[in-house]
């Protein structure tokens, strides 16, 4: 062994530190594009997933456009909005919303809303860090909690409504976790709320993206 | 730990399994154990994540060991580690993506887990790669073994079920495996004082096994 010999220790320490780093950056550099297909493949699969079901009989290829409000979408960043698409005529929004007020981390979630009503055709979570047992019961797998916003929409309960049932609202608490549901009931009413406030700008520029679509190489 | 090291070291299963127990013995590893032992699979998928990182981790010191300079020791296994989980928690959401969706939540825990820590300081820097590996093993899975029984009477007592969510695990059709204790569960067996009522649970049962062997 090398003790005794400073300049020895620090090259060994530097060797190792530098393998160390070239084994991650190795990793990263096989794994991020992956990592984001697999990601972006799990999120159209679930896209379906806040559908509304006659939706889901067509073969739907949704376009792309992004939303931003800091306020009601919970990120300084545009959001992804998923607009499925009868030949150029919008027929829902699916919000990549996120609730910031997560308990250890931002919630990022996907909440459906049906163009034509205003009303959530479903929300699901697609990933989050809440406390196993507790928090996560927010994730469709564990419980059918989510389930309870399926046909809710901006004034439909009232905006005083808009809250768990501990804080006086209407949407089911769950038992020992608060932080969690609440931000995410918070999130989805601030979600409509932009819908509501921005239809048809949305609407609009969805249906512009599918014409500019439609004239591009069909593939 | 006392007993002198033989030439021929004999596999350390027992150690690792009971003597020398990761979690009841040299109380190692409770942030990750007390955080997420809420039910019987999340314990054992913690568990297993473990050891595999054990495994690797003590495979990967032990076979650097005559390089390891024993003054800067504790920062390279540090090193080694980090960088080892860091790549290990990378490659599964690349290569398989649905398990690091399950097992994901539990991947950066393992880092702030010191029986690893513990075992290259003890093991993997002292002793050659296959009895590293074989303890490695025996540790991870007496871990596993703590994990699994905490996990399961907290969720038995809590929230009156057991195997609940080992779908997740096994895959679709694992439902079935679930039971129905038949009553509602005290709450406070799931949050962290539970936790910590049944890991002193736990210790008081070894302790009380062990004081009736040495009688």
């Amino acid at each position: 062994m090398a003790e005794g010999k400073p300049l020895a220790t620090v090259l060994l320490v530097a060797a190792i530190a530098a393998a160390a780093a070239v084994l991650v950056t190795a990793s990263w550099e096989f794994s991020h594009e992956r990592i984001a297909e697999n990601q972006r493949a799990r999120l159209l699969a679930s896209l379906s997933s806040v559908l509304d079901e006659r939706l889901l009989e067509r073969d739907l290829d949704p376009v792309l456009i992004t939303a931003e409000d800091e306020a009601l979408l919970g990120s300084d960043e545009p959001i992804d909005v998923f607009v499925p698409v009868d030949g150029t005529e919008p027929l829902a929004a699916i919000f990549a919303s996120i609730a910031p007020g997560g308990y250890n981390a931002p919630i990022y979630l996907l909440i459906g809303i049906d163009v034509g009503s205003g009303e959530v055709t479903g929300v699901r979570v697609v990933s989050h860090r809440e406390t196993p047992g507790l928090g996560d019961l927010i994730d469709i797998e564990k419980s059918g909690w989510l389930l309870q916003f399926d046909g809710a929409s901006v004034n439909d309960p009232a905006a005083v409504d808009w809250a768990l049932t501990r804080d006086d609202g209407v949407f089911d608490s769950i038992t020992g976790a608060t932080v969690t549901p609440r931000a995410v009931v918070q999130a989805v009413h601030n979600t409509l709320l932009y819908f509501d406030a921005h239809r048809d700008e949305l609407i609009a520029r969805a249906r512009r993206e599918a014409e500019s679509r439609g004239s591009a190489s069909p593939e | 730990m006392s007993s002198s090291p033989t030439a021929i070291a004999p596999v350390p299963w027992t150690e690792g399994l009971w003597r020398n127990n990761a979690a009841l013995v040299q109380l190692l590893g409770l942030c990750p154990l007390l955080a997420v032992t809420t039910t019987f699979v999340n314990g054992l998928m913690l568990g297993l994540a473990t050891a595999a990182v054990l495994l690797m981790t003590n495979i990967a010191i032990s076979s650097m060991r005559a390089a390891l300079v024993p003054v800067v020791r504790i920062p390279l296994f540090v090193l080694i580690i980090a960088s080892l989980v860091t790549s290990i928690d990378l490659l599964t959401s690349a290569l398989f993506f649905e398990l690091h969706q399950t097992l994901g939540l539990f991947i950066p825990l393992i880092i702030t887990n010191c029986a690893i820590l513990a075992q290259a300081e003890t093991v993997a820097s002292r002793r050659p790669v296959a009895y590293s590996a074989a303890a490695a093993v025996a540790t991870g899975l007496g871990f596993a073994a703590v994990l699994v029984t905490l996990g399961a009477a907290r969720e038995a007592l809590g929230a009156g079920t057991l195997f609940s969510g080992l779908e997740m695990l096994l895959g679709p059709g694992a439902e079935r495996f679930a039971i129905e204790l038949g009553f509602d569960g005290m709450l406070i067996a799931i949050l962290p004082p539970g936790a910590f009522f049944g890991l002193a649970a736990l210790l008081a049962i070894r302790n009380w096994l062990t004081a009736r062997e040495s009688i």
